[in-house]
């Protein structure tokens, strides 16, 4: 798949962003970050921020941005359209919650309601790629609860490095750890899932014409590049994937783990540039069936 | 609406026989020329007249070569959207511009809402839509909506684009849920099927397959005849070395 740079901008940062507004909204109210309101509405701004930023770049990938109201319509069946509805809803808690902690000087429940929406926003978020089909890297069973992981890890260790500034207890950064520790087992178990081949097929099935043999792709239909290649064939070297997944293991994983009991904002930045190439290769690394009818495996 | 109408009697779509077909294109051909001015109009080319030309298309002719050596056969695939009855290019629409109709079970995309985000092209299997980068928005097959209903042509005419044109009528278009339709026989007796069946998306359209021809691999060498002349027999063996 395409790895399109507004799309990966966008699941990376507003993962981060409503991570930190799950833990924010999660452990202030419990006594458990800074009382002092500056750290609040900072912590909330800067996760606003990054979920803002996130969903504005998503949109600049649209045909028609001017109509990207339209998608709120549809929460029967689309999780895009969910993730739409859900993002929206999360903002009355998420803004609500540090003007109240700034007015009565304490975090409260309210809190709850953030970090609650914050989740389910992310949920839908990974289930817009989790139940697409045609794609056999995503359709698989760590999607999801890798971009829950990787919210709550990447979050954990923004907000952390924020209440560094308010000396705070290092609870949420070994929660952080802890998170960077699972989430780096899930995206391993991930990847020897892809690579073991699971749900992967061959011209032979897309065509139907296995009975006959082997199936080759003899001509293509078009001499040169269409949509559908731009757009579901894009091919990543098998040595710059396994490169890159050196990087994004120790920039956005290792270099956290280690750093983040000790300087938390440099683990943070850290933890984001590395899921940006971990995010880069969830899409680069994808197969679409439609590349089965050009003769290549998917 | 991106919810699924629920099931309707009528199930149009097209039998396409993977026996007979030449692989000239002139559907492919006769789609984009119907098509570019028709209800989903333009398909627009971008470089047309460049050296990488590229363009949308509803209908692509793939070929393939199936089986070894001498049993091996060339196979002409079109591919085009199979108006599936579970088409998660429907139901993934954030907007509702994409839909199925409850009459006739085709599939299709209305422009004026479609805001162009791509996802039910993600989640097409068999790559049937294609985007429309002048326009923003998603296009795909409409099965000539603007043919197979449009009284101001005669009669016979009212078949999509791509079946009208076909030279070796190996394209047939009908009505699948009818089991007594000429397109539902044809798929009983040449036991048409469906493409990739394991993810669901139960397609209307049905490929026909290639029929069973003679193996010739494994099969006995002609026996040569024996030679009366001594002298051809002995060039016979010399050559034979």
């Amino acid at each position: 798949m395409h790895p399109a740079l507004s799309v990966i901008l966008f699941t990376t940062a507003s993962g981060a962003g409503y991570g930190m507004l799950f833990w924010l909204g999660l452990l202030a109210p419990l006594g458990l970050l800074p009382v002092a309101a500056g750290f609040g509405v900072t912590a909330s701004a800067l996760g606003l921020a990054l979920v803002t930023i996130g969903l504005m770049s998503s949109t600049l990938h649209l045909g028609h941005p001017e109509r990207a109201w339209r998608a709120m319509s549809q929460w029967r069946t689309s999780w895009l359209s969910r993730e739409g509805v859900t993002s929206l809803i999360t903002y009355v808690p998420a803004v609500v919650f540090p003007l109240l902690w700034l007015i009565t000087g304490a975090p409260g429940p309210i809190g709850f309601a953030s970090a609650v929406m914050a989740v389910a926003t992310v949920v839908c978020t990974g289930m817009i790629y989790a139940s697409l089909k045609p794609i056999r890297q995503w359709s698989n069973p760590y999607v999801l609860p890798i971009y829950l992981l990787a919210a709550l890890f990447s979050g954990g260790a923004c907000l952390a490095g924020v209440a560094t500034f308010w000396s705070a207890s290092p609870l949420l950064a070994y929660a952080s750890v802890v998170a960077a520790v699972v989430t780096l087992a899930a995206k391993l178990a991930y990847w020897r899932s892809i690579d073991g081949g699971a749900g992967a097929r061959t011209p032979a099935d897309a065509t139907g014409l296995g009975k006959l043999g082997t199936v080759r792709s003899l001509d293509p239909p078009n001499t040169q590049e269409n949509y559908l290649l731009r757009e579901m064939g894009y091919r990543i070297a098998r040595k710059h994937a396994a490169r890159l997944r050196v990087v994004a293991v120790m920039l956005g994983f290792i270099a956290p783990i280690v750093l983040l009991p000790f300087v938390p904002p440099v683990a943070a930045i850290a933890a984001l540039l590395g899921l940006l190439v971990e995010r880069w290769l969830f899409f680069a690394e994808a197969t679409h069936t439609i590349t089965l009818y050009y003769g290549r495996a998917a | 609406m991106t919810a699924i109408p629920p099931p309707g009697a009528k199930k149009l779509g097209l039998v396409i026989d993977l026996d007979t077909c030449v692989g000239c294109h002139a559907c492919a051909v006769n789609c984009k020329e119907w098509n570019t001015s028709g209800h989903s109009a333009p398909l627009p080319d971008f470089d047309a007249y460049q050296a990488k030309p590229q363009g949308v298309w509803f209908n692509r002719v793939h070929s393939y070569e199936a089986g070894e050596g001498c049993d091996s056969r060339t196979v002409y695939f079109p591919r085009s959207c199979l108006h599936c009855e579970e088409p998660a290019c429907v139901t993934v629409c954030p907007t509702g511009a994409s839909y199925k109709r409850a009459e006739d079970g085709i599939v299709l995309v209305n422009p004026d809402t479609c805001i162009g985000c791509k996802l039910c092209s993600w989640a097409c299997p068999y790559g049937a839509r294609e985007f429309d980068e002048d326009a923003g928005v998603m296009k795909k097959c409409t099965l000539c909506i603007d043919r197979i209903y449009n009284t101001n042509i005669p009669e016979e005419d009212r078949v999509p684009a791509c079946v009208s044109t076909c030279p070796a009528q190996a394209r047939h278009f009908g009505d699948l849920g009818d089991p007594d339709s000429a397109v539902s026989r044809l798929v009983a007796e040449r036991g048409g099927y469906d493409l990739m069946p394991e993810l669901g998306y139960k397609p209307v359209n049905k490929y026909l397959p290639p029929r069973e021809r003679p193996r010739y691999s494994g099969l006995a060498e002609a026996p040569v005849e024996s030679v009366a002349n001594p002298l051809l027999r002995w060039i016979d063996r010399a050559l034979s070395r």
